[in-house]
């Protein structure tokens, strides 16, 4: 390398990235791929032209793979249900060529064909669920990432939020730089990477696929262990004897142990309290305050506001114990009553501390979940049979098993194959991108040979397992021995 | 970062992978003797990769002051080769498969072979033989190595394959008494193939396809159009040539030239051995 001209190797300099994926570090300039052929840096970003990964189950449990630091390795052989996912399999252009993959394999005795590709998706989303009680934004408002606007919070169905991120108009209906974040912020969820997201008029939060949200800047532990009535219906027996009344408060519904049905069951006495709030049936309040980042869910960071006065003639009195709680445990206080019917804060009893680390307990872990959601349109389908809606109906009638990076996912009824997957059980890296731009997922269809043929399947393209191995696709070279992800 | 891989293929061939370096091998003999040259073979591959790298930058350049076992193997296979340019890299898939072959030849096993990517390290016993078949232009090539032939390493290089190439042959394949001398020797004679003064063969600066690589700005071959019968003949001469020159000095056994549907060759173990698969194919 005595004469290697500099000047080359200044220009390329200021784009260059290092590679991290294996011990040889490469520098590698835009365009071009590492001394492995197997990564790359596509602008700016360090990618995988990865060999085929193929999924084994068995793997999972250490087997195949032999970690090198024990010296016992056993050498047992590739597992029989090892399948070809679609990762790294490459794409074809034009559609009606045959898929990269169409791998013969012995499955349960019946001789099933897997056609396995990697599908460039520009009609894609995803759809986060966070589990938070906090508010994060109201329904409908736009979320961004570095300002672009990349989704939108949606219906929350249950005690957590969720957002609608992707789908075609942001990708390629807005601005160049909408689009490109758009498509930049999926690749990363998908792929199991952080993403900072700013909801207007709502709250910044950091999602990142199986980890908890960080919502403005601090991470959410706890996902409530249902709203405040339901926490009252939980753990009213359980509060009996050791508190005179307990207040779960909640940006949903707070719950009052005294009126609640599940306090009269147990013979709760009339207290006397007082809910400022909206009266849905006895002891559950709607609208005790606004939603925010405070107790429950909702912006109080002072429970008693939300208490009128003590009615003595109801049965307040001198001395009566209240426990205020929050629906993950997270926020508690104790109060007595003093001679003027205030509630004054004292020590958590002993005996109450279990009860509220007991709905501390039962709260799940908060979590970020990302699900991606695309749809095989016609040209894909070409590349699998030759009377593409043939596949589409094999698909929806469930003879044809449609799995994506070995994962299985859930196909929506109704026209196309729209389907559904959770990126965690997918491979790490599975996801990629063109610049279209559009996410590229690995999707396989997997159905019994005969059925393939029958839909005008690329017979001639069929090959089995181990022909694939040797030969590989048009493209990628090699192929890759991985467990499957585990949960 | 990930570490380096080994599984066993479904047909029981061991599967050694790290970074760029994939490794598909075999050993013969009782399946005890295989567990434990398995074992031998992941334990020392577990560590190549890094080995090499620690010394890469001294192996991307002339210089060769190096003191890996893997890497002073590399040196000495380009040596013969100098004052021509030729970087240890040259010689890098021959000289880890040899390091693997090592490990995998032991007690039972009556015969091996380590494939790296098309640089193939063998190891016979007394009377074995190990055939192996080249993919070359248009078919399949058989090449037949028994225990009494000085031939212990196989090497195929051309401006097609992974590494790049300043010639222009589809393929050069290389039999030698070691992989890396095959290989180092195959980069030779792939770069000998060549129409240097022809302007449809199209050549970038190595650095720019990849910037790390070791041949700096040197033109590398990235596209080579349709030759005329005679610049294919001529381009061919240029690098039996070459082969010749190496063998007389015993650098190499044999080698088979490839070029746009065309061969040419040298050593009459290989031609005889290709003679004989025209029967077998």
């Amino acid at each position: 390398m005595s004469d290697a001209a500099p000047d080359a190797a200044d220009r390329a300099a200021p784009e260059k990235i290092r590679c991290d994926a294996c011990p040889v570090m490469c520098y590698i300039a835009p365009g071009q791929t590492g001394a492995c052929d197997r990564y790359a840096n596509a602008a700016g970003r360090i990618v995988r032209t990865d060999p085929v990964v193929m999924l084994s189950h068995a793997l999972t449990g250490g087997q195949r793979i032999v970690p090198f630091a024990a010296a016992d390795w056993d050498g047992e052989t590739v597992p029989p249900d090892t399948f070809v996912t679609g990762i790294g399999s490459g794409t074809t252009y034009p559609d009606y060529k045959p898929a990269p993959f169409i791998v013969s394999s012995q499955v349960a005795g019946a001789d099933m064909v897997t056609v396995v590709t990697e599908a460039i998706f520009s009609y894609c989303g995803v759809k986060v669920k966070i589990d938070t009680d906090r508010f994060l934004g109201p329904e409908g408002a736009v979320v961004r990432v570095q300002g672009e606007p990349v989704g939108h919070v949606t219906t929350a169905e249950y005690g957590s939020q969720m957002l609608s991120l992707g789908g075609v108009h942001h990708l390629t209906g807005g601005s160049k730089p909408e689009g490109r974040i758009t498509c930049a912020a999926m690749l990363s969820l998908c792929n199991g990477e952080a993403v900072e997201m700013e909801i207007e008029g709502g709250a910044r939060v950091v999602v990142q696929a199986g980890q908890p949200p960080i919502v403005d800047g601090r991470p959410e532990r706890r996902m409530r262990v249902g709203c405040g009535s339901a926490t009252i219906g939980m753990f009213a027996a359980q509060w009996r004897g050791l508190v005179d009344e307990v207040v779960v408060v909640d940006d949903h519904i707070t719950g009052v142990v005294s009126e609640h049905q599940a306090g009269k069951v147990l013979g709760w006495e009339p207290t006397g309290i007082k809910i400022k709030g909206h009266r849905s049936t006895p002891g559950r309040y709607f609208r005790v305050s606004e939603p925010g980042l405070g107790w429950g869910g909702t912006r109080l960071t002072d429970p008693l506001e939300i208490l009128g006065d003590w009615q003595e003639k109801k049965g307040a009195r001198p001395g009566l114990t209240l426990l205020m709680v929050s629906t993950t445990g997270e926020d508690h206080a104790f109060y007595v009553l003093d001679a003027a019917l205030k509630p004054v804060q004292q020590p958590l009893p002993e005996a109450l501390r279990d009860t509220v680390a007991l709905i501390d307990e039962n709260c799940e872990p908060s979590l970020c979940t990302v699900l991606f959601v695309g749809g095989a349109g016609g040209s894909l389908r070409a590349g699998v049979a030759k009377n593409p809606v043939r596949l589409t109906r094999s698909v929806q009638g469930g003879v044809t098993r449609l799995t994506s990076g070995g994962a299985e996912c859930f196909v929506w009824p109704g026209g196309g194959i729209t389907f559904m997957v959770d990126v965690l059980d997918l491979p790490k890296g599975a996801f990629g991108y063109v610049p279209t731009p559009a996410l590229v997922a690995p999707l396989e269809f997997t159905l019994p040979r005969a059925d393939y043929l029958a839909m005008g399947g690329h017979e001639a393209a069929i090959r089995s397992l181990d022909r694939a191995v040797a030969e590989g696709g048009e493209y990628p070279t090699a192929a890759r021995l991985e467990s499957w992800p585990l949960r | 970062m990930s570490g380096a891989v080994a599984a066993l293929l479904p047909d029981g061939r061991l599967h050694l992978q790290h970074g760029p370096i994939d490794i598909v091998a075999q050993g013969f003999g009782p399946d005890d003797a295989l567990r434990a040259a398995h074992a031998r073979a992941a334990a020392r591959f577990a560590t190549v990769l890094d080995e090499l790298v620690a010394e890469l930058p001294m192996l991307r350049s002339e210089m060769g002051l190096v003191s890996g076992k893997i890497a002073r193997r590399m040196v000495l296979a380009v040596l013969p080769y100098r004052p021509a340019f030729l970087t240890p890299m040259a010689a890098v898939a021959g000289a880890v498969a040899e390091e693997v072959l090592k490990t995998l030849a032991g007690p039972g096993i009556t015969r091996a072979y380590v494939n790296n990517g098309g640089d193939i390290a063998l190891h016979l016993g007394p009377d074995e033989s190990l055939t192996c078949a080249l993919a070359v232009t248009g078919g399949l090539e058989r090449v037949t190595v028994a225990a009494s032939d000085p031939v212990r390493g196989i090497a195929t290089s051309g401006w097609r394959g992974r590494s790049f190439s300043l010639g222009i042959a589809d393929a050069v394949t290389v039999l030698a008494r070691s992989a890396a001398m095959a290989d180092a020797a195959a980069t030779m004679i792939a770069n000998a193939v060549d129409l240097p003064d022809h302007r449809g063969i199209r050549r970038r600066p190595a650095q720019e396809m990849q910037a790390d690589s070791d041949l700096g700005a040197r033109a590398v071959t990235v596209d080579v159009p349709a030759l005329s019968p005679a610049d294919r003949a001529a381009a061919l001469r240029a690098g039996l040539a070459a082969a010749e020159g190496f063998r007389a000095r015993g650098l190499i056994e044999a080698a088979a030239l490839f070029l746009q549907g065309e061969s040419v060759a040298t050593g009459g173990g290989l031609l005889a051995a290709r003679s004989e698969a025209r029967e077998h194919v």
